[in-house]
C-alpha cells in the first residue's frame, strides 16, 4: 500500500481549563489516502471537530497537541514551525466550515476574496488569478459567474454563500480538503445540492476529503470511509458500506438507529434513542468510554481495562471487547399495529383562507417598501391526538403560521378557529386565560427557550400558577410530576439553565408548555437544533405525551424524516402557501406534488448505494411579494408545464382520504411519478 | 447472550450533590477570586471601606481641630503622619474623615442612576415606538449637556447637600445606563423565554423586571463599578469648584482646593488628597476591568 496522504498516530489533544488539563481527544490512528474521502461521525463534543483543528493547528487558547504525530505527505504538523504551517494552509489544506458567513469577509466581493487565494499562495497575476475564479465558480455550479464575482456575502443565499466557501477552498487545488459540518446549517433541498456537488468535485478535482459530521445520513453518500468518535477515541472505522451493512459497535449501532428515515413512522418502528448522555470529558472512565450507555455491556470486560481499535476484518476496525459476539446488525423494526387513524372527529384547531402581510413601516425618506406576503389562503385542520407536520424550506411561511397561532402575530386575512372560536385576529395580548391555557408553544432554540436567570423549577411553577385553573396546592410536587412527565428528575428544579444540556433544556420547555394542560401544543422546529441521538428521544417524548394527554400537535420541521415519521397529517408549504395536504402515507406517497417529491428526494438516505442521482431542486425561495399570479413554485418547478404555470394559479385537486394537491398537473399524471421512497 | 439493558430508558441526569451548597450570590461573588485585577480591586475599595467605618477609631485627631503648634511645621511628622494643612488641621485625620461622604454619595448616586436608567432603557427598548424615541433623545439632550457647567447651575440653585449631590448625579448618569439597557433589552425582548411570558399572559413590567433585567445584569454591574469610579472623580471635582460638600467637614475635593496655591511650597497638602481619590478610583476600575473578564467566561 502506498504511503498515506494523512496519518494520525495516536493523538492526543489537550485543554486546559480551570480544572485543569482536560483530554478531550485521546489515541486517534487513521490514515486518509490520496483521492479518498473519509467521513467522521460523532454525537456533539465527542472531539470530532477538535481532531479536524488540530490537522491545521487551529487549537484555540489552551488548546494543544498532547501527543502522537500528525503525518502530511510525510511531515509531522504537530512540530511544524509557524512559517511552514502558513505556506500549507490554504495551499496544500482547506477548511470549510459550518457556518459560510464566518468564513467570508463582508466588505469584500466574493470574487477579490476569490482571486487572493491564487494571488497569495501562486502568486498569480489578476488576469490568471480571475480566471481562474471564474472556472471555480462555474464548476461549484453557480449562476452567472461575472455577476456572482462582483456580490458581496450577504447578497447571496446560505447555499450560494456555501458553494462560494467551497470554491475558495478548492482553487488552490489542496491535497487535503477539510469539511466541518459543511451542510449541518442548511435546508434540505440546500443540503441535498451541496452534497451532490462534493460527489461531482471529487470526482474531478483529485483532492482528499476529512468530512465532519453528527449525522451518518450526511455522510453516507460522500464518503469511502467512515471514522466513528466518541468521548475523544476513535470506536470503529472502516468502509463506508461495512459502517451501515455490519456496524459492529454498539454506539455506530445507536447512531443508526436513532434516525428517522423516510421509510419508517411511528406506528411501525419507534425510533430508538442511545439511553443516556455524552459524558462531559473531565469524567475518566476506565475500560470502554460508552460502557454507562451501552445495551451489551458486561461489566467485568468492558471496564477492567483500556479497550484497543483491533481490526475486525478486512480494513474495518473495532474498539469494542464484544465486536464479534454481537448479533448481525438489523435496524430495529418493531411491527406494530397500525393504530386507527381516527380523522371523523370535529377539528380542535382549523384555519380559514389564512393570511397575513407584513406592511413595511412607512418612512418619510428612502425607497419604498413592499409589503412582504407571508401567508396565503392556509387552510389547515387539525384534530384532537393528531398531529399535524407542516414542512418547507425555510422562508416558507411556516414559522409565521405558527406565530399567527399562538398570537404572536395577528392574521391579517381569513380565520384560526380554537374549539370553534375565533382567535386569529387576537394577539397574544388580548386572549383570556382560557385561551392562552389551552394553546401553548415549545420553540426552536434550546439556548434562548429557558430564562438563563430563572432556576428549572421557576420556570414550570410559574406557568403552573399563572394559567392553571386552580392552582396547585403544592406548588413543588406539581413542577416534580411535570419534570417526571418529561423523564427527568425531579432534582432538576433546582437547577439553572446553563447546568442542562440542550436535549433537557427542550424537555424542560416540553413540561412548560404542558404545565398549563393545553390542547395544542404548536412546537416550532423542536428537535432541529439537537444531536440526533437526543433528538431521537425527544421526538418519542411528544409522542409519548401526546398519546397520554390527548394533546393535538402543530409540528413545525424542515426534516422530512422526522415529519414521516411523528405525523398524522402532513402540509408542505412554499412560499406562504400549502401545496399539499394530507395524510402523512399519502403526502409521501405518488401522486404528490412536484415539491414534495423533491423535497423527498433531498433527504438523505442511510444507504451508500442509493444516494446520489436525485431530483434536486435548484435556485433558492424568492421573496414573497405579491400575489404570485400562477403557481408559486412556477420558478422552480422541475415539472412545469408552460405558461399555464407562470399565469394561471393551480387547481386544488382534491384525492379520496381528504388528501389535496394544489398543481396544474392531473393527479392521475402525477401518481406515474416514481416513488422516492 | 447480551446482557440486555432497558433501552428505552431515556436520559436522566444523575440527582444534584446533596451537600448542601452556599446561596447563588455568594458563590457568584467568591468567583472574583478567579480574577486577579478584579481581586487587587476589590481589595483596595474593601481597604477604603473599613478605614471610613472605622474612622472614629483610627483617625489620630477630630477632623476639624486645628493644632497650632503644628503651623510651625506642616510636613508629615511624628506628630502628623501626612502633615498638616495650611489650618493645622491633621491631613491623616482629614482624609479618613473624607472618605465616609465620598463613599456613601458616590455608590448611592450609582444606585440612583441604575434604578431610573434601567426603567427608562428596558421601557424604551422593550416597548419601542414614540416612548423610545422620547427616551433616546432625552438621554441624548442631557448627555450633550456641558455637566460642569449643569452641576454648577443646580447646585448653585439649590444649594449644596450630600441630597442635592446625589441628585445631579442620577440624573446626569442615569441616561448612560438607559443607553446601555435599551441596547441589551433590543437583544433580549427577542429571545423565546420572552414569548414565552408572553404566552402565559404576564405583564409588561413582569417582563421587564424579572424576564429582561436578570440578563443585563452582567454589563450592568460592570458598569455600575465604572460609574462609582466616575462618580468619585465628580464629587472631588465638585470640590475643588467650592459647589462640593459645606465646609468645614471634610471632603478630599476642597482639601485639593484650599491648598493647591501652596502646592509649590507644601505640595503633601494637595497632594495626599488627591492620592486618595486617584487610589479608590483606580481600585473600583480594576473592580469593573477584572468582571469583565470574568463575564467573558464562565
Amino acid at each position: 500500500m502506498t504511503e498515506p496522504l494523512l496519518a494520525l498516530q495516536d493523538l492526543a489533544i489537550a485543554y486546559d481549563g480551570r480544572r485543569g488539563e482536560t483530554r478531550v481527544v485521546r489515541g486517534v490512528s487513521l490514515a486518509l489516502h490520496a483521492g479518498e474521502a473519509l467521513g467522521l461521525v460523532g454525537e456533539s463534543g465527542c472531539g470530532k471537530s477538535t481532531v479536524a483543528l488540530s490537522i491545521v493547528r487551529y487549537l484555540g487558547r489552551g488548546g494543544r497537541i498532547a501527543g502522537g504525530r500528525i503525518l502530511f505527505e510525510g511531515r509531522d504538523l504537530a512540530t511544524l514551525d509557524a512559517a511552514a504551517l502558513r505556506d500549507l494552509r490554504g495551499r496544500r489544506i482547506a477548511m470549510v466550515y459550518q457556518d459560510p458567513m464566518a468564513s467570508l469577509n463582508p466588505v469584500m466581493t466574493v470574487g477579490r476574496q476569490l482571486m487572493e487565494v491564487p494571488m497569495i499562495h501562486d502568486g498569480a497575476g489578476a488576469a490568471a488569478a480571475r480566471a481562474r475564479a471564474l472556472t471555480m465558480l462555474g464548476e461549484v455550479k453557480l449562476a452567472d459567474p461575472e455577476a456572482v464575482m462582483e456580490r458581496y456575502p450577504h447578497q447571496l443565499s446560505g447555499g450560494q454563500q456555501q458553494r462560494i466557501v467551497i470554491a475558495m477552498a478548492l482553487i488552490a487545488e489542496p491535497a487535503l480538503l477539510i469539511m466541518d459540518e459543511p451542510t449541518t446549517g442548511l435546508d434540505v433541498t440546500v443540503e441535498a445540492a451541496v452534497l451532490d456537488l462534493v460527489r461531482e468535485l471529487r470526482r474531478r478535482h483529485h483532492s482528499s476529503i476529512l468530512f465532519i459530521s453528527h449525522n451518518l445520513g450526511t455522510v453516507a453518500g460522500v464518503c469511502d470511509r467512515i471514522g466513528v468518535m466518541y468521548r475523544g477515541e476513535l470506536v470503529e472505522d472502516g468502509p463506508v458500506r461495512r459502517i451501515f451493512g455490519d456496524p459492529r459497535h454498539p454506539y455506530t449501532r445507536g447512531l443508526l438507529d436513532c434516525l428517522p428515515t423516510l421509510g419508517r413512522d411511528k406506528r411501525h418502528a419507534p425510533l430508538v434513542p442511545i439511553p443516556g448522555q455524552l459524558e462531559p470529558p473531565y469524567v475518566r472512565a476506565t475500560g470502554c468510554g460508552f460502557a454507562s450507555r451501552c445495551a451489551h455491556v458486561e461489566p467485568a470486560r468492558c471496564t477492567a481495562g483500556p479497550i484497543p481499535l483491533t481490526p475486525f476484518a478486512a480494513e474495518h476496525r473495532v474498539a469494542c471487547v464484544r465486536a464479534a459476539e454481537l448479533p448481525t446488525y438489523a435496524r430495529r423494526l418493531v411491527e406494530r399495529a397500525p393504530a386507527v387513524a381516527a380523522t371523523a372527529a370535529a377539528p380542535v384547531i382549523a384555519t380559514e383562507h389564512l393570511g397575513k402581510v407584513y406592511e413595511p413601516r412607512r418612512r418619510l425618506l428612502g425607497r419604498r417598501r413592499w409589503p412582504v406576503r407571508a401567508l396565503n389562503d392556509v387552510d389547515l385542520a387539525a384534530a384532537r391526538r393528531q398531529t399535524l407536520a407542516i414542512v418547507g424550506e425555510s422562508g416558507c411561511g411556516k414559522s409565521t403560521l405558527a406565530k399567527v397561532l399562538v398570537g404572536i402575530e395577528v392574521a391579517s386575512q381569513g380565520r384560526v378557529m380554537l374549539d370553534g372560536t375565533e382567535v386569529g385576529r387576537l394577539g397574544i395580548d388580548r386572549r383570556g386565560r382560557e385561551l392562552k391555557r389551552k394553546l401553548q408553544m415549545v420553540f426552536q432554540n434550546p439556548e434562548s427557550t429557558l430564562n438563563p436567570s430563572h432556576t428549572v423549577g421557576y420556570a414550570i411553577g410559574r406557568a403552573l400558577r399563572r394559567l392553571r385553573d386552580r392552582p396547585p396546592g403544592n406548588l413543588d410536587a406539581a413542577v416534580a410530576r411535570l419534570l417526571e412527565t418529561v423523564k427527568l428528575a425531579p432534582e432538576m428544579a433546582a437547577r439553572m439553565p446553563r447546568q442542562l444540556s440542550g436535549g433537557e433544556k427542550q424537555r424542560v420547555a416540553i413540561a412548560r408548555a404542558l404545565a398549563s394542560d393545553p390542547d395544542v401544543v404548536v412546537a416550532d422546529e423542536p428537535v432541529s437544533a439537537l444531536d440526533v441521538s437526543v433528538q431521537a428521544a425527544i421526538i418519542n417524548l411528544l409522542n409519548e405525551l401526546q398519546a397520554s394527554h390527548g394533546t393535538t400537535l402543530i409540528f413545525i420541521s424542515h426534516d422530512l424524516s422526522v415529519v414521516r415519521y411523528l405525523a398524522d397529517h402532513v402540509a408542505v408549504m412554499y412560499l406562504g402557501s400549502v401545496l399539499e395536504h394530507g395524510p402523512v402515507e399519502r403526502v409521501f406517497t405518488p401522486p404528490y406534488h412536484p415539491y414534495t417529491e423533491a423535497l423527498l428526494a433531498a433527504v438523505p438516505v442511510l444507504d451508500p448505494d442509493r444516494a446520489g442521482a436525485r431530483v434536486v431542486l435548484q435556485g433558492t425561495i424568492p421573496r414573497a411579494r405579491e400575489v404570485p399570479r400562477g403557481c408559486p413554485l412556477a420558478s422552480r418547478c422541475l415539472r412545469k408545464v408552460g405558461a399555464i404555470c407562470d399565469d394561471t394559479p393551480p387547481p386544488v385537486q382534491r384525492l379520496p382520504g381528504d388528501h389535496r394537491i394544489l398543481c396544474h398537473i392531473p393527479a392521475a399524471e402525477l401518481l406515474t411519478l416514481q416513488a422516492v421512497v | 447472550m447480551s446482557t440486555q439493558v432497558n433501552v428505552e430508558a431515556l436520559p436522566v441526569s444523575p440527582p444534584a450533590a446533596s451537600r448542601r451548597r452556599a446561596p447563588r450570590w455568594w458563590r457568584a461573588v467568591l468567583a472574583i477570586r478567579h480574577s486577579t485585577t478584579a481581586t487587587v480591586g476589590v481589595a483596595i475599595v474593601l481597604v477604603w471601606v473599613v478605614l471610613a467605618v472605622l474612622a472614629p477609631l483610627l483617625a489620630p485627631y477630630a477632623p476639624n481641630v486645628t493644632d497650632l503648634a503644628a503651623l510651625a511645621h506642616t510636613t508629615p511628622s511624628r506628630a502628623h503622619w501626612l502633615g498638616t494643612d495650611h489650618l493645622g488641621r491633621d491631613i491623616a485625620s482629614r482624609i479618613l474623615w473624607g472618605a465616609r461622604p465620598v463613599l456613601e454619595i458616590a455608590p448611592l448616586a450609582v444606585l440612583g442612576a441604575t434604578a431610573l436608567g434601567s426603567l427608562l432603557g428596558l421601557a424604551a427598548g422593550y416597548k419601542r415606538g414614540w416612548l423610545d424615541l422620547a427616551v433616546t433623545r432625552a438621554c441624548d439632550i442631557v448627555l450633550s449637556f456641558p455637566v460642569i457647567i449643569l452641576y454648577m447651575i443646580i447646585l448653585t440653585h439649590f444649594g449644596s447637600s450630600a441630597w442635592n449631590i446625589i441628585g445631579v448625579l442620577t440624573l446626569t448618569k442615569a441616561p448612560i445606563i438607559a443607553r446601555i439597557v435599551r441596547g441589551l433589552t433590543l437583544d433580549l425582548r427577542e429571545r423565546e423565554y420572552v414569548a414565552a411570558a408572553k404566552m402565559r399572559g404576564e405583564s409588561t413590567l413582569y417582563i421587564m423586571l424579572v424576564e429582561i433585567l436578570p440578563n443585563a445584569r452582567g454589563p450592568l454591574i460592570v458598569d455600575m463599578c465604572l460609574r462609582t469610579g466616575y462618580n468619585i472623580i465628580i464629587i472631588g471635582v465638585l470640590g475643588f469648584l467650592g459647589i462640593g460638600l459645606p465646609p468645614p467637614d471634610p471632603d478630599w475635593g476642597g482639601m485639593v482646593k484650599d491648598t493647591y496655591g501652596m502646592m509649590m511650597v507644601w505640595p503633601h497638602m494637595a497632594l495626599f488628597p488627591c492620592a486618595a481619590i486617584s487610589s479608590l478610583v483606580v481600585g473600583f476600575n480594576l473592580l469593573a476591568v477584572g468582571l469583565r473578564e470574568l463575564g467573558g467566561r464562565d
